[in-house]
């Protein structure tokens, strides 16, 4: 189980020696590829695999420049770069529909009322590379329990910001906004369900869902929905943004599973980012120990 | 600097200076794949500089593909008839921009040659994914081009050189399929490469209608890719003076 609380890390002590030399193993291999194509690819293929000190941090520098968040463009670099114009301060988020105490919270008295911890999380996305992050949050039952779902409550739908003028990517038709995700109750209430408040021990830079978004580290990346202003407990299964755009390659549950391909990219293996080679896809993302029971009895290729 | 070749200087000096242009042609075109090298060494490739290399490489090969289809229309438009001289130089630039960016996906990105059991996800890829199995088909039907190119394969194919070098026009349509189906939300960058293909190959159709008509009274020297004879004759030509 991965669920490490480091000491507080600095970001200046995060481009360990490790994640030095397997770039410098990248480059030898890249460069011989490049240049000679398959004979110095032969040769670097007899260089020692790159470390795999299994679960390393992913830099921060890393983390913060290489996002999908559409709400700023559609390059992975273009969240960094555009994300200025997102006001996290003052921010609210209404909580509301099947619950018995519905509230509008300032983030900054979430903030006081739930103090962050920190949580190392894998995070898979559906593009099959993945990061390790040292998120602070909280676990969203903590938030769930004091607005007291009703007993229709079955689902838990998330909104983010609705506002063009702060993501210009919204003024762009690549996707229908806002942005919405869901989670069954009970995907919502386990405890490696988190609010993320920040990352490596800082506020959550804006490019990576500032100031309030959600970690749900055994399901893809775009599950864990950025910037939310709404969270809404239903009695039916929410509509969510990549299975209106593309049904049939994106479902409800999206949990991360190596044996149901998406018809874009195999699931199996990954690249984890900072490697050369790639890795395994394991089901869950690793954390099916404590996850695998949430699916008892489906068929995970029909509800994928 | 590119002289139009009128034999004032001799020619040799005229071959010389095509020499000198179409070199400097490919120091040119080779500028973004250098471009690569350097930011792989300063580390200014991002995250995930694979992924980087990818779409730098496909980028330069659907490009140089237009654009060697282009030389055909623009030399009809201007008159300009020793532009063909560059027809084959970006041709094969194209082709080597679209073996590394085949070489970064399947060395690099999926690891052939670096990993064990590799090729098994190879052709699982090429084989289930339809933006991968399009554009392998591209590169697939460039190898033949690339390998035909020379002057002695012109003399030995004929007019089957011809129509085998049309398939030219089919790699570069699968180019801009591949890169439609391969995008994710944003479709306008590959339509426009699409717009780009269909302008460069439009007017294609027609002359070739109008050359039919025209084939029994075509005059010595006329240009056009229905006079296979001609045609030939002339890239023959043009391949000689390099
Ligand atoms: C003539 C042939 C080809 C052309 C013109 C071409 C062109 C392109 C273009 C324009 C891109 C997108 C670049 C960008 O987003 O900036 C691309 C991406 C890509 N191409 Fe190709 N390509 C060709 C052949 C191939 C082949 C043979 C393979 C592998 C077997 C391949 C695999 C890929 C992959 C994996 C990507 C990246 C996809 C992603 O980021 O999701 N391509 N290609």
């Amino acid at each position: 189980m991965l669920i490490l609380r480091p000491p507080r890390i600095h970001p200046s002590e995060i481009t360990d020696e490790a994640l030095f030399w397997n770039r410098r193993l990248f480059l030898g291999a890249a460069v011989g590829a490049l240049a000679a194509a398959v004979p110095s690819a032969l040769a670097a293929s007899r260089l020692p695999a790159p470390r795999s000190r299994d679960d390393e941090l992913t830099p921060y520098d890393d983390v913060t420049t290489y996002n999908n968040f559409y709400e700023f463009g559609l390059d992975k670099r273009d969240p960094s770069r555009n994300a200025h114009t997102l006001r996290p301060h003052p921010w609210t988020v209404r909580v509301e529909g099947e619950v018995h105490n519905p509230k509008v919270y300032d983030v900054d008295e979430l903030a006081r009322r739930y103090p962050a911890e920190e949580r190392v999380y894998r995070l898979r996305c559906v593009e099959a590379w993945s990061m390790v992050i040292p998120w602070l949050g909280f676990e969203l039952n903590r938030l769930l329990k004091d607005v007291e779902p009703t007993s229709h409550a079955r689902y838990v739908a998330f909104q983010t910001l609705h506002d063009p003028d702060q993501m210009p990517g919204q003024r762009s038709g690549v996707l229908p906004w806002p942005y919405v995700e869901g989670l069954r109750l009970d995907e919502a209430m386990h405890p490696l369900t988190i609010l993320v408040t920040g990352l490596y021990g800082k506020p959550l830079p804006n490019q990576n869902g500032a100031p309030l978004r959600l970690a749900v580290p055994w399901k893809y990346g775009f599950k864990s929905i950025k910037s939310i202003v709404r969270i809404r407990l239903t009695r039916d299964q929410p509509p969510t943004t990549w299975n209106l755009a593309a049904p049939r390659e994106y479902g409800f549950y999206s949990n991360v599973n190596p044996d149901v391909d998406h018809p874009r990219w195999s699931q199996k293996r990954e690249r984890r980012i900072g490697e050369l080679l790639r890795r395994p896809t394991l089901m869950f993302n690793g954390y099916g120990d404590q996850v695998a029971s949430l699916y008892a009895g489906m068929d995970l290729r029909r509800d994928y | 600097m590119m002289g139009r070749g009128t034999g004032d200087g001799g020619r040799g000096q005229t071959r010389w200076r095509w020499r000198l242009a179409q070199a400097a042609c490919v120091a040119v075109v080779l500028v973004p794949a250098a471009l690569i090298v350097v930011d792989l060494l300063r580390d200014a490739l991002g995250a995930n500089p694979i992924e980087e290399i990818t779409h730098r490489t496909g980028d330069w090969t659907i490009r140089l593909l237009i654009g060697t289809l282009a030389v055909t229309p623009l030399r009809r438009l201007t008159g300009w008839n020793p532009v063909v001289r560059f027809r084959r130089t970006l041709g094969l630039l194209a082709f080597t921009y679209a073996s590394l960016h085949f070489l970064t996906y399947a060395v690099l990105d999926q690891g052939l040659f670096l990993q064990g059991d590799v090729l098994g996800y190879l052709g699982e890829d090429i084989a289930k994914r339809p933006y991968i199995t399009v554009g392998f088909t591209a590169f697939v039907l460039l190898v033949p081009l690339a390998l035909t190119s020379t002057k002695g394969w012109i003399r030995r194919l004929g007019t089957r050189w011809t129509a085998l070098h049309r398939l030219a026009y089919v790699a570069a349509a699968l180019g801009v399929l591949h890169y439609l189906w391969l995008v994710k939300g944003d479709q306008v960058t590959p339509v426009w490469y699409g717009v780009a293909l269909v302008l460069v190959l439009a007017p294609r159709v027609g002359w070739n209608r109008r050359g039919a008509r025209a084939v029994a009274s075509v005059p010595r020297g006329a240009v056009g890719p229905v006079v296979p004879a001609e045609f030939l004759s002339k890239a023959a030509r043009s391949v000689e003076t390099r």
